[in-house]
């Protein structure tokens, strides 16, 4: 149980780091405000499925979160080009603080109701006798569906292979006579949208307010550092194993006290380092990813599949 | 041609102008309290002392290394912890006076900065930013996890007027406010001093080096790795001494201070400031102060409009206001200000009838939301509105486009000038430098 489920949250996080990726190695820039854009799919969603119904939502919120992104690349992001990776980095954080602000301004600063369909309410299956949500079937469904269509964009179609030069050899693409900035601000857009697209299935599974983009920004920063910058399947690993360790580390209260009991040492609330004994692995669950990234640093610091070591 | 031999020849006292600005520095702190005796003014000043010691040691990682950190609050925050315990420490009969805690908490900021910059300085560029928002993450989450230390929700607190020392004999008690202004004053003056140093010294140099190329500067034979690790550790020493006077100042610590906005602060701060320049932190410390203080108490939408100018400066002026400044100074000495007088007016002005129909939108929907509570009526920097009305919502709409259209205009005028001016500023240069030659 907890299995399926970690790998559906994973699965949700590689939907946002899929995008995050996909800029980052394409264009070099960190998008610091696409936990923002996950947002901002989440509260369309509500939007447009409070008009209408939540399929509707489920086409028009990335494409809207897509044309906004197209936007912000063509208006400002290809102004600070120029000044190198940090300004762009600047100029997202800034883009963050915006879109947090004008949500709150739009939808208030309390949690909004979006709710999951009614079609897919409910339980799928039971499993030693506990529910296994349709919706959650439904997120890895989309969240496959979404790795697929990416793969087969990418090596399969015509934009796809303009991408992959434009992402190693710009100059030369450039030469040959295709648009690089459009191919950038085109791939702007997709990271948005999937990034969206990701708000649009979570925003309900979980909660949409505007704390989200705080919730997760920092996390899916931790799996493409530790997946490998700029890797797509060591995107994939990486979200899979933080999902799962998650999910797993929340259900279990081992502590190192009961590790050290089995081995034959006593500890007691005198002993020095009991705070840090004491804490059980439930507990420390919010910090797992990170002392992940802490690790990985220290053993292998380009990341699973990395292979820049800059 | 060595520098060496040459240098008698061309010896003239450069540091006359330095030592006049820094006198003038330490005039102005010494005086402040002058002029700003209430209590309120006293805190700003406060606040803002400690921000800008924050704010410099931040920009010795941005400004002099280029590495862009999300996590500078770990290191304040951490060192006001451990400074708060010490102070509790002093109270249990340490020896240890209390103008030296803020020295604890550089100490612990240090050795904080030797720990995670282990960690953090395996990267440079994005991925260093990315760690350390990582790190920061850790540590804020990590501190809830051991309230014997960091006090859970409602923090650590302490007493500053504690401890006894000769300090104590001639009055100093730091009981008063001003006692404590004047004590964040001289940590102030001497660490920019140590921090301005520190730039002139052969790593400060090395680290523009690594900020500018780092390839060429691993080329020349520089551990760029151990250059950062070096600037991180400077930079978290001075944000301790930051951390520490906060808990003199504030007597508390709390989880919050470990908290990623605050990081965030100090980077769109030191950024607004400008990077380019050793006062440009100081300038952002004034608008942060500003901002948390005053602003936040005007209006809820605060964040927008910091966000929305830190996006126009980045875009725009990514010098920050201590390039503007200087741009303006270097005009003023060419004399070509005075032709920038009325685009600069016209600019002004239309900008701020612009700023007010945005003003009016944001703080009626604001309002809207908040009807049933307080009421639909408000009022924008003297003028009354309703958002429950429609004439207000046009006129402000409209106010907005007009002030728009207007500011453009004045824009592209002033644009024009301002080129026109750059490119005879650059041709007196040449020719003062054909002269030279």
């Amino acid at each position: 149980m907890s299995t399926l489920n970690g790998v559906s949250y994973g699965l949700l996080l590689f939907m946002l780091s899929a995008g995050l990726t996909l800029i980052f190695s394409m264009m070099g820039v960190l998008n610091f405000a696409h936990a923002s854009f996950y947002m901002l799919g989440a509260y369309f969603a509500y939007q447009v499925s409070s008009w209408t119904n939540f399929w509707v939502a489920f086409v028009v919120a990335p494409l809207l979160v897509a044309v906004l992104g197209g936007l912000f690349e063509r208006a400002v992001l290809r102004k600070t080009h120029r000044f190198g990776h940090v300004a762009e980095l600047l100029v997202t954080f800034g883009l963050s603080f915006v879109i947090l602000e004008l949500v709150q301004l739009v939808w208030g600063r309390t949690a909004v109701d979006y709710r999951v369909p009614a079609a897919l309410d409910g339980a799928l299956f039971q499993l030693y006798n506990a529910n296994f949500p349709t919706y959650r079937a439904f997120m890895m469904v989309v969240a496959i569906a979404m790795l697929l269509a990416l793969f087969l964009v990418l090596r399969k179609t015509r934009i796809g292979l303009v991408i992959q030069a434009a992402l190693t050899h710009p100059e030369t693409t450039e030469a040959l006579g295709h648009n690089v900035p459009r191919v950038f601000a085109l791939v702007f857009a997709g990271g948005c949208a999937l990034a969206a697209l990701a708000g649009v299935i979570g925003g309900n599974a979980f909660i949409t307010e505007p704390g989200m983009a705080q919730a997760v920004g920092a996390i899916i920063f931790v799996v493409v550092v530790v997946g490998g910058m700029g890797s797509l399947a060591g995107a994939l690993i990486a979200s899979l194993l933080i999902g799962l360790m998650q999910t797993f580390a929340i259900g279990l209260d081992w502590s190192f006290i009961g590790a050290l009991k089995s081995v034959g040492v006593e500890v007691t609330p005198e002993s020095f380092g009991y705070p840090l004994w004491k804490l059980k692995l439930s507990q420390v669950a919010p910090i797992l990813p990170y002392l992940l990234l802490v690790v990985m640093l220290i053993v292998r610091p380009k990341g699973i599949l990395g292979t820049r070591d800059d | 041609m060595t520098d060496s031999a040459l240098r008698p020849l061309y010896f003239k006292p450069r540091n006359g102008v330095r030592i006049v600005v820094w006198s003038a520095f330490a005039a102005l702190l010494l005086l402040l309290p002058l002029v700003a005796r209430s209590s309120f003014a006293q805190t700003l000043l406060c606040a803002t002392g400690i921000a800008a010691i924050a704010c410099m040691s931040y920009n010795m990682l941005l400004g002099q290394a280029g590495m862009l950190s999300f996590g500078h609050a770990v290191y304040t925050g951490l060192a006001t912890f451990v400074a708060v315990h010490a102070m509790n420490r002093v109270g249990a009969g340490w020896w240890l006076p209390m103008w030296a805690i803020p020295l604890v908490g550089g100490l612990a900021g240090l050795a904080f900065g030797v720990v995670i910059g282990y960690v953090t300085t395996r990267k440079a560029g994005t991925p260093f930013a990315m760690i350390t928002l990582g790190v920061g993450e850790l540590v804020f989450a990590g501190a809830l996890m051991f309230p014997e230390f960091f006090g859970g929700e409602s923090g650590v607190s302490a007493n500053r007027t504690a401890g006894a020392g000769w300090l104590k004999d001639v009055g100093i008690t730091f009981g008063p406010q001003l006692q404590v202004y004047y004590l964040i004053a001289i940590y102030l003056f001497l660490c920019s001093a140590a921090m301005y140093a520190f730039t002139l010294t052969p790593v400060g140099r090395i680290a523009n080096a690594v900020r500018d190329n780092a390839e060429r500067a691993e080329f020349v034979g520089y551990d760029t790795r151990w250059v950062r690790y070096l600037v991180v550790m400077a930079s978290s020493f001075f944000a301790g001494i930051a951390g520490g006077l906060t808990a003199i100042n504030v007597e508390v610590a709390t989880a919050d201070l470990l908290y990623s906005v605050r990081s965030g602060q100090y980077l769109l701060f030191t950024f607004l400031g400008g990077v380019g320049f050793f006062f440009g932190p100081l300038i952002g410390s004034v608008l942060l102060v500003f901002a948390l203080v005053v602003l936040s108490e005007l209006t809820k939408a605060w964040q927008l409009y910091v966000g929305i100018v830190f996006l126009i400066m980045v875009v725009y002026a990514p010098g920050g206001f201590a390039a503007l400044l200087m741009l303006n100074l270097r005009r003023i000495k060419y004399g070509e200000w005075r032709k920038m007088r009325w685009p600069y007016a016209g600019m002004a002005f239309f900008g701020a009838i612009a700023l007010w129909g945005f003003a009016a939108i944001v703080e009626m929907l604001y309002q809207a939301q908040d009807a049933a509570v307080t009421g639909s009526a408000l009022s924008v920097a003297g003028i009354k509105l309703d958002s429950a009305t429609v004439s207000s919502w046009v006129l402000a709409m409209a106010v907005l486009m007009v002030g728009a259209f207007g500011f453009e205009v004045w824009r592209r005028r002033f644009k024009r000038v301002w080129d026109d001016g750059e490119e005879r500023i650059a041709e007196a240069i040449k020719k003062a430098e054909a002269a030279i030659v």
